[in-house]
């Protein structure tokens, strides 16, 4: 799935963050490196406290690094000062939250909105854009919905058409189908797919192995540093972890079999 | 992008406003009170102001009063004899000063009037030369005025008005009657009109008076308490006419340059000086319930502001996270107190206008000329308006500040 002919859209080298949680200093990142490419749809994963949140921040242009470079889409954003990474934020990124973060009082269009209201590239026809965007996740028929009157589906697809609505160059992602059942969470991962499909960079964290099975290339974190990096379908963990769950499913079909006849 | 947010903001403020109406009057109750304060001593203040004037204009600019005065704290060195004011101070005035068209000496006296068997005690009586007729343009409305044969005859003549009528049970027209005053016969020669006077100035408008010649009192009340009144040429002489009083009158009281005056000079113009001075003092004193009552409601703007940014921390990381600058944020948060402010303002408005026209339409309302001038709904909206800015800083500085990461993760 890797595409070398695809431009770089993520550079990190030796990325550095220490926090300073009173006297105590915690090393979240210890000197991680790693390239995403143009159109590569990317999992994240990694226990708790093995840095992933902290990535997925400085990815985001939420934070800061303490040292080491990160360049989006060509810019530098390691010395970027409050206001230029706010900008870099509204141009270059969509997020999308596990617990969704729309705004209660706002319909599903004005959510889809809220983004160009900030933005210095979209001066007209920003309520155009919110609807293509909310037609692209399949919501053309809820835009004057409020969140409380959408199901947790169907709020997800309005924070991804949030996440889409200014073109970004990346969609962060994190854990998107961790408050969703199993069956609207394989939706929204369908939909991802869907965009990654048509051409979209999609960087998601997650922690559950058929989740991050949807993505072209698992990387692995621990401590801090890049444990492992392959195409999903080089991945030993996961092509492990395929392998016991068909093992898993065809015991339980052949135990069902049998069962059955008595 | 500055003009979209802005107006984003003030529509998000006014549903927020609306979603919570209980709350956002609670809060901005001291803006409410505030303004309506404004409105009501302002408009209170114009139509008193009005109704005050009106009544002055009943005396006429040009009047000028003369009466003896006591000066403050010198009760001992001053007999009543050397304040008291004599026709002859009188009539040397006239003489003396030139910017004077007319004078006259008034002594009241009070009498007992007995007419048939109506007996009346304590009657005033104002005894006066006929120029009093020009002086207080009031003049006979049946019979014929104060003449100066009546003066050099001392004659038992006298006028009567409509109240004094009434209350002795006269005819209609009691010209020719007579009037026994502290057992004296008087010939009732004409009626004058009643002349609404204030009750500010201590003169009940519906109260009986009788006007006799002064020398005929004089007879009656030798070496009685007298004042003067006097009118100006035009109304800008009274300057002129004070100095030419006073020089006079200190001249023939031989008066030291180091001792004060034991006189007043006082004209109309003065008393609506002073007027004007204390309605500016109740000005200041509401200006400053005023002050109280917005820090008050600052304060409360604050506080709802403070719990605003708590609560919505979420949506603020939001924000952030999708591109808002910091200086964006604080903007809206400013515009949300701003826009608290103004519709507390707006409410203060209706209820201190309504409060106004309720005391237009009052019967017999003394304020029928109250109303709210421009100035003061400007003003009041713009200190509110201020307030918000104010008490809304510290709040949104707070939510400018709040970092997007930890304020994304705020439960």
């Amino acid at each position: 799935m890797v595409a070398p002919q695809h431009p770089l859209i993520i550079r990190i080298a030796d990325l550095h963050k220490v926090y300073r949680i009173g006297a105590e200093k915690v090393h979240a990142l210890r000197g991680m490196s790693l390239e995403i490419r143009r159109n590569e749809f990317v999992a994240i994963m990694g226990a708790s406290g093995s840095g992933k949140s902290t990535l997925l921040n400085v990815l985001g242009c939420l934070d800061q690094p303490t040292r080491g470079v990160y360049e989006l889409a060509g810019r530098p954003t390691h010395r970027m000062s409050v206001g230029e990474l706010s900008g870099v934020r509204n141009d270059l990124i969509g997020f999308v939250f596990q617990s969704f973060e729309l705004l209660p009082r706002a319909t599903a269009l004005k959510n889809v909105q809220l983004p160009l209201i900030y933005s210095r590239r979209y001066w007209v026809g920003t309520g155009a854009r919110a609807r293509r965007a909310l037609e692209r996740v399949g919501l053309a028929d809820r835009m004057k919905h409020r969140p409380n009157q959408l199901s947790g589906g169907q709020r997800q697809r309005v924070a991804i058409a949030r996440a889409l609505v200014n073109e970004p160059a990346i969609i962060l992602a994190d854990e998107p189908t961790g408050n969703l059942d199993s069956k609207t969470g394989d939706e929204i991962i369908g939909l991802f797919r869907q965009l990654h499909a048509e051409g979209q960079t999609i960087i998601m964290v997650t922690h559950e192995e058929d989740i991050a099975g949807n993505a072209g290339r698992i990387i692995r974190l621990r401590d801090g540093v890049v444990m492992s990096d392959h195409p999903t379908e080089e991945d030993p963990t996961h092509q492990d972890y395929v392998r016991r769950a068909l093992e898993t499913a065809q015991r339980d079909a052949g135990r069902a079999a049998p069962g059955a006849a008595p | 992008m500055f003009i979209r947010v802005l107006i984003q903001t003030v529509v998000l403020a006014l549903a927020q406003i609306w979603a919570n109406k209980v709350r956002a009057m609670l809060t901005t109750l001291g803006i409410i009170i505030a303004v309506a304060a404004v409105i009501i001593i302002v408009g209170a203040m114009t139509g008193l102001k009005t109704f005050v004037l009106d009544q002055f204009a009943t005396f006429g600019a040009n009047k000028v009063w003369v009466f003896p005065r006591m000066p403050p704290n010198m009760r001992d060195r001053y007999s009543f004899r050397q304040l008291r004011l004599t026709t002859a101070q009188i009539d040397g005035i006239a003489q003396f000063s030139p910017s004077l068209e007319r004078i006259t000496p008034v002594m009241m006296l009070n009498t007992t009037v007995q007419f048939g068997d109506r007996v009346r005690p304590g009657v005033p009586v104002q005894g006066v030369r006929p120029s009093w007729h020009e002086i207080e343009q009031r003049f006979a409305l049946k019979g014929r005025p104060l003449a100066p044969l009546d003066e050099e005859e001392r004659r038992q003549v006298c006028l009567v008005n409509d109240k004094a009528i009434d209350e002795l049970g006269l005819d209609a027209d009691p010209t020719g009657d007579f009037l026994l005053l502290d057992g004296r016969r008087f010939l009732i020669v004409g009626v004058v009109e009643t002349k609404a006077v204030s009750p500010m100035f201590g003169g009940n408008e519906a109260q009986s008076e009788l006007i006799i010649p002064f020398r005929t009192g004089e007879m009656m009340r030798p070496e009685p308490r007298m004042f003067a009144i006097a009118t100006t040429r035009s109304p800008e002489l009274f300057a002129d006419a004070k100095v030419e009083i006073g020089t006079y009158l200190r001249r023939v009281r031989h008066l030291k340059p180091d001792e004060p005056d034991t006189f007043g000079v006082e004209a109309i113009e003065q008393v609506i000086e002073q007027f004007k001075k204390v309605a500016g003092a109740i000005t200041v004193g509401a200006g400053a319930v005023v002050g109280i009552s917005l820090l008050v409601g600052g304060i409360g703007i604050m506080n709802i502001m403070l719990v605003s940014v708590s609560e919505r921390t979420r949506e603020i990381g939001l924000r952030k996270a999708v591109g808002a600058r910091p200086g964006v944020i604080l903007i809206q948060f400013l515009v949300e107190a701003v826009v608290l402010c103004l519709v507390g303002a707006g409410v203060g408005l209706l209820l201190g206008n309504g409060a106004v026209l309720a005391m237009r339409m009052a019967k017999d309302s003394p304020l029928e000329a109250a109303q709210t001038p421009m100035w003061a709904i400007v003003v009041s909206a713009a200190f509110a308006a201020a307030t918000g800015v104010i008490f809304g800083m510290f709040p949104a500085i707070k939510a400018a500040r709040l970092n997007p990461i930890d304020a994304l993760r705020h439960e």
